[in-house]
């Protein structure tokens, strides 16, 4: 036992150095992010005024107080735009990460169900796409997707349409996309607590008498839920924040909150409001931030 | 004890189809890279002439050049820093702000990065910091280090700790017991960990937009910049040899985990 007392102690000061690295690399860029979205947008590099300085003394930090402005945010709420932004972005989060359970369960399912000597080689098959790029994933379909691509050419020859179709700049591409950048992420903690099921529970409720879809509601989809809310929250939180695929694949005519930012920080050079808009999508997703904050504690450090 | 369950007809099709949907676009991918025609509807037969574009064009080289060097030094350091936190978390028992520095540590695994980066960027204009090389690496090693962490982690989690209970009770340090037995027994996860957070570096293209300056492209932002402006054939090479890179990391690393013989402990991937 006293062993572990004396690790304990040279472990902690490790812990210093990245402690420091992320209070100063993702704790204080945050502060930078609040005190930028109150202030105002100018014509200057960097393109906003200055909100307060230091080393002016407290006097002028008051007075710096009284100059700071909430109307970014105010802009935020009134001007659609950004308020359908918001709304596609969590419709379009919530929507794909439905598709993605429904279609990673049962891969996750058949994984779990194969002989265990099978099992670490089909999760390496699963894994491995996640590790080429996401860009070149994205690319990937685009050549299938395009006007005189795979897709297209398949569907004309088997007759099965007279004219090409478009399929790129519509939302279908843009959840493909989606779907097939993501699958990994849901299959990978559905796999986890799949695999670890005592399979004796579901041999038992059908030796029972009860019928296999009986047998998945009542047994294995409950003892399941730990990993759906593993896999749809590693899921959700990001697809809200998506740039990338919707930029790619989607349509212009409306936007992901994640590319309207990109929009209005490079192209429309608006670092307050681009910083306004950072600050509420971090707020829509503080809550399933904590629950996954949660999740992952409790499965990395549990056994301690 | 678990004998072979029973695959059914329909665990088969899931499987099957889902593995497909997973690799067909990318064999696409890779096949019309070899295609001697510019044009995606003619097959012009095998050819390299798409390659060979490719090493005649200066700025994609040379952003494929700074994305790997980015890659590297960031994916040491987070490496390091990583297996420090992991260590810390798993085997510092409680400390002052421990609650803080997990949540630190796991926040950036699903931060949506358009806000990793908006935040970093000006964190780096406010300290006037000139962006270039080193802007970008401080920024992917940030992201990957938690990556490094998660993954170093939960191998020492599944660890047996009696194991260094053991080394001290015969006499060894602290510090010695970890050299001797711990790190040993992490080293595959450590070096998954390295191999991860570089291949993330490889792939960022957000962040690395946000935090690079004038003229350090990354390739990336590179193919990005061209995708946009719709599909060229050289496009295709390049990401077939991105893929070629990042499976030569992949074995390699395995192999390597296979001869230090720890090839039956290796931590979950992710």
């Amino acid at each position: 036992m006293s062993g572990r007392r004396i690790f304990a102690r040279p472990a902690r000061l490790g812990a210093i150095a990245p402690y420091l690295w992320m209070l100063l690399f993702f704790l204080v860029p945050f502060g930078f992010v609040l005190k930028i979205s109150l202030s105002q947008t100018a014509i200057a590099q960097p393109p906003y005024l200055p909100v307060f300085d230091l080393t002016q003394g407290a006097a002028a930090f008051k007075t710096a107080l009284t100059a700071l402005s909430l109307d970014n945010f105010r802009l935020l709420v009134s001007d659609n735009l950004y308020v359908f932004s918001y709304l596609r972005s969590l419709v379009v989060a919530v929507v794909a990460t439905a598709i993605l359970l429904v279609i990673g369960y049962p891969i996750a399912y058949g994984i779990a169900r194969l002989p265990p000597r099978w099992q670490p080689i089909a999760m390496m098959l699963v894994i491995v796409p996640f590790w080429t790029s996401f860009l070149i994933r994205i690319y990937a379909w685009i050549n299938i997707l395009q006007h005189d691509g795979l897709l297209n050419q398949m569907l004309l020859s088997l007759h099965l349409v007279s004219v090409p179709v478009v399929w790129l700049s519509s939302d279908s591409a843009m959840y493909l996309g989606i779907v097939y950048s993501y699958l990994p992420f849901m299959i990978l903690p559905l796999f986890a607590t799949l695999a670890k099921m005592e399979p004796a529970l579901e041999e038992a409720a059908s030796d029972l008498g009860a019928p296999p879809l009986k047998v998945f509601w009542l047994i294995t989809f409950p003892l399941s839920l730990p990993g759906v809310a593993a896999g749809v929250l590693l899921c959700f939180i990001p697809i809200v924040g998506e740039f990338v695929i919707p930029d790619l694949l989607a349509g212009s005519n409306s936007l992901m909150i994640g590319q309207t930012l990109w929009l209005e920080f490079f192209t429309n050079k608006d670092w307050p409001v681009a910083s306004a808009a950072a600050i509420v999508l971090l707020l829509l997703l503080v809550a399933p931030l904590v629950v996954y904050d949660r999740l992952q504690r409790a499965q990395l450090e549990g056994a301690r | 004890m678990n004998g072979p369950r029973g695959l059914s007809p329909f665990n088969v099709a899931s499987l099957a189809l889902g593995l497909a949907f997973l690799y067909l676009p990318i064999v696409i991918l890779m096949i019309y890279s070899f295609n001697a025609s510019r044009l995606v509807t003619v097959w012009g037969g095998w050819s390299l002439r798409w390659y060979q574009e490719f090493f005649q064009d200066r700025a994609m080289i040379e952003a494929g050049w700074m994305s790997l060097r980015v890659g590297a030094t960031s994916a040491t350091i987070a490496t390091l820093l990583g297996t420090l936190a992991a260590v810390a978390l798993s085997r510092g028992e409680g400390f002052k702000g421990r609650t803080l520095f997990s949540g630190m540590l796991y926040a950036p695994l699903v931060m949506p990065e358009v806000i990793t980066g908006l935040s970093l960027l000006l964190l780096f204009v406010a300290v006037n910091a000139e962006r270039g090389f080193w802007t970008v690496t401080i920024a992917h090693t940030t992201l990957t280090m938690c990556f490094v962490a998660v993954v170093v982690q939960s191998r020492l989690t599944s660890l047996d700790r009696s194991l260094e209970e053991a080394a001290m009770d015969l006499g060894c340090s602290p510090a010695r017991a970890f050299l001797a037995v711990t790190l040993p027994l992490i080293a595959p996860a450590i070096a998954a960990g390295w191999m991860l957070a570089f291949t993330l570096s490889l792939d960022d293209l957000v962040i690395a937009s946000f935090t690079t300056g004038p003229g350090s492209a990354t390739l990336p932002i590179r193919i990005y910049s061209e995708v946009r402006l719709g599909v060229k054939p050289e496009i295709n090479a390049i990401c077939t040899l991105v893929i070629a890179l990042i499976s030569m990391v992949i074995v390699v690393a395995s192999l390597a985990t296979k001869l230090s013989g720890a090839q039956r402990e290796t931590a979950a991937p992710l």
